[in-house]
């Protein structure tokens, strides 16, 4: 540390540490340290074991073997009351996963536009999107989640008098419900297909990249035909292999498509709503971190607006954008453990909740789940130090 | 497009470069306040569709929220009965009359008082330290900080030989444990922060280490993970005897989990001070901590008021979490008051959520207006 270095004396070359005091010293107070934290550790494992071994709870990872014994109703993989522990913890890890995927793609378009509707000139459209930031920034998101579901959700008409939204879209107080997608026998080669276009995606993104000057139109036209021609062509070819199978109401509930619980709906919501707002907030500032000049130059040379901030101003703001917004994600993410509260069976309420109340294995159960979120947070402050070392660097 | 016919030119020349001059524009309108209004509203198409919509949106939301909330609201009813009507709005009597187990919860009515005088004596310290150019404010930073928690303490839990009765910690609750929760996060969070940011700058490479692992582990994870954590693992580290009372266990938690996010805000204070006010205070002969304690905090802690205000919104926010272990929090009480079968009614639920976020947009717009004041006090200061 420099300033630290400036006010003591250059360090002796060639010493023992022994015979320099200013690194005896530091030598010293370390090993004070390291023994304190040391006794600390060694007395909270002492009482751990005695406590634990008093109240019958199991110490090793074994209980991950027993069968758990209850339901969930939301499963991504077959689960039922007589598999283990291990499979109920899968089960609240693919939900937490399917919640947070879904929120951060909804919370970044509302982001988003809510984000450039404030910078925008148009007065109504930037109050509006200030309300909204400050209402939805300065409520608790615990407070926003239990009004979705409990005044909202909960609140809807049964069934029989469901509000039927656009597409086949069915919405009541059991959930969503919307149609699904069934295969036809022609369906792999629809798959086929879709995998072809996808490579020629790629082939088309990486010449241009190589082609610096940007591609002319008709090239444009040929690349666009090749990645949307063949899944078009396999679609008509094999007979139209997909089709949509709508919800049906049948007695006094709705039979077949794709049901979404009340639960899921209302995280959803609130994590994606409350998340925009800071979003909205990250955005604005991105774009005010450009500078001023940027986009008058960029006037300056006849470039529209929109051409401005698609080629001026986007691209700059993005590197103070990116950095917060990851942040922002990882917030979401771990707000998504609120799912206790509404009763979604995400991993802390599966986990955290009804398995470390069944085993009583507290230290084994909360060190898993906080294991989990603690490697999603590190893997992405990786990724934004290997993104800051490639962009950050760019400047003039 | 004016070159677009003779461009038989390789693929690498096609950039455009202006020949001659580009046509002038017209000269901007002058702007009066209403005409610049009306540029704005009604530009051009795509801005007076923008316009119309936000117009509408907030036409069709605004009548039926006003009578929602005022004009077919219930102001006064002595049960549910008025609120159940078809077409009733607000049942803001269903407040009035549980308006006091939301402020105090189950503690006793008659020492009621004893909450009331901590929460006057509260908000007098804090307004104290938040006006900037008020006096003594070291001496405000003291009682806030030392004596304050234990004048709380004293009357809140009770001391026999005071003649106070002790009230247990099951009967806190409502506003007075939200806010009880929120200071305490407040007044531990802000000392243990400082020196988590120290000890991350430190030049022991242990305690560098064990501070930056700690305040990256903190905010790794969720708060309801550290708050399960304190729940269910803090008693099992102490002897059996020593356990933690169950509303002391949240708030270690809330305190630890609070104390890792003010770190990272104080490290960015310390990181602003630039280089030379460490060797100027070398070059006056200061020692580390001196030069710690009368040059860089100071300057430090002045610069991130704006962040630790910013901090102390989301702690107040997250203090609802601590229904999780069963506290009585605001938002708890709200829940344990909607399912009172005398009041039960379709407009129950909705009232008392409004009703909240109302409390809580209040305390944390306040808060957030007051860090803006402050940052642009500081910038004018600056320049």
């Amino acid at each position: 540390m420099a300033p630290a270095a400036a006010s003591s004396p250059p360090p002796a070359v060639g010493l023992a540490f022994w015979r320099d005091p200013q690194a005896l010293r530091i030598a010293v107070l370390q090993a004070v340290f390291l023994l304190g934290l040391g006794w600390l550790a060694v007395e909270a494992f002492i009482h751990v074991r005695a406590n634990m071994q008093a109240r019958g709870i199991p110490t090793g990872f074994g209980f991950l073997n027993d069968t758990a014994g209850f339901d969930i109703n939301q499963s991504l993989i077959s689960y039922s009351a007589t598999s283990t522990y291990g499979r109920a913890f899968l089960v609240g890890l693919l939900n937490t996963c399917l919640v947070s995927a879904i929120s951060l793609a909804l919370a970044t378009i509302v982001g988003f536009t809510v984000g450039i509707a404030r910078l925008s000139k148009n007065w109504a459209a930037a109050q509006l999107a200030t309300v909204y930031v400050e209402i939805l920034r300065n409520v608790p998101l615990l407070l926003q989640l239990l009004f979705w579901y409990n005044a909202v959700l909960k609140a809807l008409p049964g069934p029989r008098q469901s509000y039927a939204l656009p597409f086949g879209v069915f919405l009541n107080n059991r959930g969503l419900f919307a149609p699904e997608l069934a295969l036809g026998p022609g369906a792999p080669w629809l798959g086929a297909a879709l995998v072809a276009s996808a490579a020629a995606a790629i082939a088309a993104w990486w010449l241009s990249r190589r082609r610096r000057p940007a591609m002319n139109a008709s090239l444009r036209i040929g690349a666009a035909a090749l990645i949307l021609g063949p899944p078009v062509a396999a679609f008509l070819i094999a007979g139209a292999p997909l089709s949509l199978v709508p919800p049906e109401l049948k007695g006094f509930n709705f039979i077949g498509g794709v049901r979404l619980l009340p639960e899921f709906v209302a995280l959803v919501l609130g994590l994606s709503l409350y998340t925009a707002a800071f979003i909205a907030e990250v955005v604005r500032a991105g774009m005010q971190a450009v500078p001023r000049g940027q986009s008058e130059a960029a006037a300056a040379l006849g470039l529209s607006r929109l051409a401005a901030i698609r080629h001026v101003v986007a691209p700059q703001a993005m590197r103070v954008i990116i950095p917060l917004l990851t942040s922002q994600y990882l917030n979401l993410i771990k707000n998504s453990s609120l799912a206790v509260f509404v009763g979604y069976p995400d991993l802390v309420q599966v986990f955290a909740g009804t398995v470390l109340n069944q085993t009583g294995a507290a230290v084994q159960v909360i060190f898993i789940t906080m294991a989990v979120y603690l490697t999603v947070s590190l893997l992405a402050s990786l990724a934004m130090n290997l993104f800051n070392r490639r962009f950050a660097s760019i400047e003039r | 497009m004016p070159g677009a016919t003779q461009d038989r030119r390789p693929a690498s020349a096609q950039a455009f470069v202006r020949q001659g001059p580009a046509p002038a524009q017209p000269p901007p309108a002058s702007e009066s306040f209403a005409g610049g209004l009306r540029g704005n509203l009604f530009g051009d198409w795509r801005t007076s569709l923008a316009t119309l919509a936000v117009l509408t949106l907030v036409g069709l939301a605004l009548p039926s929220l006003l009578r929602f909330l005022i004009f077919d609201a219930v102001w006064s009813a002595p049960d549910g009965e008025l609120c159940r009507a078809p077409g009733a709005g607000a049942c803001w009597a269903f407040i009035a009359q549980k308006l006091p187990y939301f402020i105090y919860g189950s503690y006793p009515e008659s020492q009621r008082w004893r909450v009331d005088v901590t929460m006057f004596v509260g908000a007098v310290l804090i307004v104290w330290l938040l006006w900037l150019d008020a006096p003594a404010r070291r001496l405000a930073a003291f009682l806030f900080f030392v004596a304050y928690p234990l004048q709380g303490f004293i009357l809140l839990h009770g001391a026999p030989a005071l003649g106070l009765p002790r009230v247990e910690t099951h009967l806190w609750g409502g506003v007075f444990v939200s806010l009880l929760v929120a200071s305490v996060g407040m007044v531990f969070s802000l000392p243990l922060g400082i020196l988590l940011a120290l000890g991350r700058r430190s030049r022991l490479p242990a305690l560098k280490l064990a501070c930056t692992g700690f305040i990256e582990f903190v905010r790794g994870v969720p708060m309801i993970t550290v708050l399960f954590m304190a729940n269910t693992m803090l008693p099992l580290f102490v002897p059996e005897d020593l356990a933690p009372d169950r509303l002391a266990r949240p708030l270690i938690g809330v305190a630890l989990f609070a104390s890792a996010y003010m770190a990272e805000v104080v490290r960015g204070g310390l990181q602003a001070i630039p280089r030379g006010q460490f060797e100027g205070a070398a070059a006056l002969g200061l020692r580390p901590w001196p030069t710690l304690r009368l040059v860089v905090l100071p300057q430090a802690l002045r610069h991130v008021i704006p962040g630790v205000v910013n901090s102390f919104i989301s702690l107040f926010k997250d203090t609802t979490l601590v229904a999780i272990v069963g506290i009585f929090d605001f938002l708890k009480t709200i829940e344990a008051a909607r399912q009172d079968p005398a009041w039960a009614g379709p407009t129950i639920s909705a009232t008392g959520y409004i009703f909240a976020a109302l409390f809580y947009f209040a305390f944390c717009f306040g808060m957030s207006l007051y860090a803006r004041f402050v940052e642009r006090r500081l910038g004018s200061a600056a320049a």
